[in-house]
């Protein structure tokens, strides 16, 4: 489990993150949202030890980050898979090298089965065929499937993804997120996403950290995001006057004023279609 | 940022490639792939300056030395020592400074850039161990080795430069080559081609290394990386001279 108690980073005389504390629920997908420079970037990097703190805790299983000692970090980062907002593949490597190469470090296995745990890994992300394909062979979704999969090769605890929907069109990121749901479910694995994507936050979001200046806004799921009073949250969520026409349509059906009961989904499709 | 803090940062990436290698073999490869790319990648280029070099150089000695009491053979001799003690060593090295620096300096700023670094530090990899240390030994290794070549095709140039424009005769210039040889200025060369070798490897990958930005600063970072090195050759070659040649 990750707890995060007061956590505090400036840069110069601007904070980051002021006073940041929470926990992460173990085997959920938590959702770190937020409009840009917000601080989820820096949050997510001072929880993988990118970003020393200036004060406060960072806990993996009772034991604080920000104190370890360089060997203590390097076995702390063996339980950790991350997935880089543009995927950050080795240019000059192969699809396949690029997964054997957290294999080809910290292994001992043969060539052979290690082979065997990268084409499970690329299997597991639905990528046939692309072993010897370099990464500029690749489209962004293609990437970001290969970055998971190199992220979950050595098989985490953890699973960082920053802005795992960048770049990617809407199709792609439904199948990225599934994946990343799916990922986190069958290897029952703590994961944390950094993203600004409304899609994601309603699809995968189990646990929601709204971040607005450095502070922490907002916490709660997905379900209860909708609802929320939080006028911070709602301007960030409700940006959209689609998603606030939808908003007011489900809480009118909720209250009863709409005789027909319409799932949220059938709302947000006809509403989608009478603007087109 | 000022000069202190730049040493400072400097010295701690040094330091900081000091740790156990994760996994030696990976060190292993990553060190050959670096002597390749650092060696063979640059074999050309030294080749043919080498080679003109020691060709231009006799001809040019021969247009000075017009008296008659000084031997032909001279201009041997003062080829062999200006290949193997300015030439070879140092003009070889700052023409490495510029192909090897801004290789080594422009890939590492790239990485940086594009989250590569991060995500092996992720990993668990001590990224100064495994991105810079290699590149730096590959060239403590490689860069003496062309300095070598270098000298010695410099003066197989000037003889058949020399033959070939009729200033002097093979056979002359091999009988100079073996006048009045001190062994110690190739302690003296090499002294000085492992020097530049660490600077040209270690001030770029400083650079590189601490790359902040995208595009532009890789640039940046790539054309700085080559002035403070080639400064940095002059400056240690006149410190060597002044030591050693004493």
């Amino acid at each position: 489990m990750i707890e995060v108690r007061n956590l505090k980073k400036s840069f110069g005389a601007n904070t980051v993150l002021n006073d940041v504390s929470v926990q992460m629920q173990p085997g959920k997908c938590n959702l770190i949202i937020g409009a840009s420079g917000s601080g989820k970037t820096v949050f997510m990097k001072c929880l993988v030890g990118l970003l020393q703190p200036d004060s406060g805790e960072i806990l993996y299983q009772g034991q604080d980050l920000t104190t370890m000692t360089t060997a203590e970090k390097k076995e702390i980062r063996k339980q950790i898979g991350m997935l880089f907002q543009g995927s950050a593949l080795f240019d000059s490597q192969t699809v396949e090298k690029n997964i054997m190469f957290p294999l080809n470090m910290f292994s001992r296995d043969s060539y052979a089965v290690k082979l065997k745990r990268v084409n499970e890994a690329l299997e597991r992300v639905n990528l046939k065929d692309v072993n010897k394909k370099f990464p500029a062979e690749l489209s962004g979704g293609m990437k970001k499937r290969v970055g998971i999969a190199r992220a979950i090769v050595l098989n985490p605890q953890y699973l960082f993804c920053d802005e795992p929907n960048s770049g990617l069109d809407p199709m792609t990121s439904m199948v990225i997120d599934k994946l990343i749901m799916e990922i986190t479910k069958e290897y029952n694995i703590t994961t944390i996403v950094n993203t600004h994507d409304m899609n994601s936050v309603m699809e995968i979001g189990d646990h929601i950290l709204y971040m607005h200046k450095g502070l922490k806004e907002w916490e709660g799921t997905n379900k209860e995001i909708i609802f929320s009073k939080n006028e911070l949250l709602n301007e960030f969520i409700f940006a959209s006057e689609f998603l606030k026409d939808a908003k007011d349509m489900r809480m009118l059906e909720l209250s009863g004023k709409i005789a027909n009961q319409r799932n949220m989904d059938d709302l947000m499709n006809n509403e989608g279609s009478t603007r087109q | 940022m000022n000069f202190f803090t730049e040493l400072g940062r400097f010295l701690l990436l040094l330091k900081g490639m000091f740790s156990r290698p994760e996994n030696g073999r990976v060190y292993w490869k990553e060190l050959m792939h670096q002597c390749s790319e650092i060696g063979i990648g640059s074999l050309g280029i030294v080749v043919v300056i080498s080679f003109f070099m020691g060709a231009v150089s006799t001809l040019q000695t021969a247009y000075q030395l017009v008296s008659p009491v000084i031997p032909k053979s001279t201009i041997a001799q003062i080829v062999r020592d200006t290949m193997i003690l300015e030439f070879a060593p140092t003009l070889i090295c700052v023409v490495l400074a510029g192909v090897v620096g801004s290789k080594i300096a422009s890939e590492l700023g790239n990485m940086r850039v594009s989250e590569q670094i991060d995500a092996l530090e992720i990993m668990g990899v001590n990224t100064k161990a495994y991105l810079v240390a290699p590149k730096i030994l590959a060239a403590m290794i490689v860069i003496p080795l062309l300095v070598v070549i270098s000298a010695a095709l410099g003066i197989y140039g000037g003889r058949v430069a020399g033959s070939a424009s009729g200033i002097l005769a093979a056979n002359v210039y091999d009988k100079g080559l073996h006048e009045n040889f001190v062994p110690y200025n190739v302690f003296f060369a090499l002294t000085k081609a492992y020097t530049f070798a660490f600077l040209i490897s270690s001030i770029p990958a400083y650079y590189g290394y601490h790359v902040q930005g995208g595009a532009l600063e890789i640039g940046r970072a790539s054309t700085k990386a080559v002035v403070v090195s080639c400064v940095a050759i002059l400056f240690a070659d006149y410190i060597l001279a002044a030591l050693l040649l004493q």
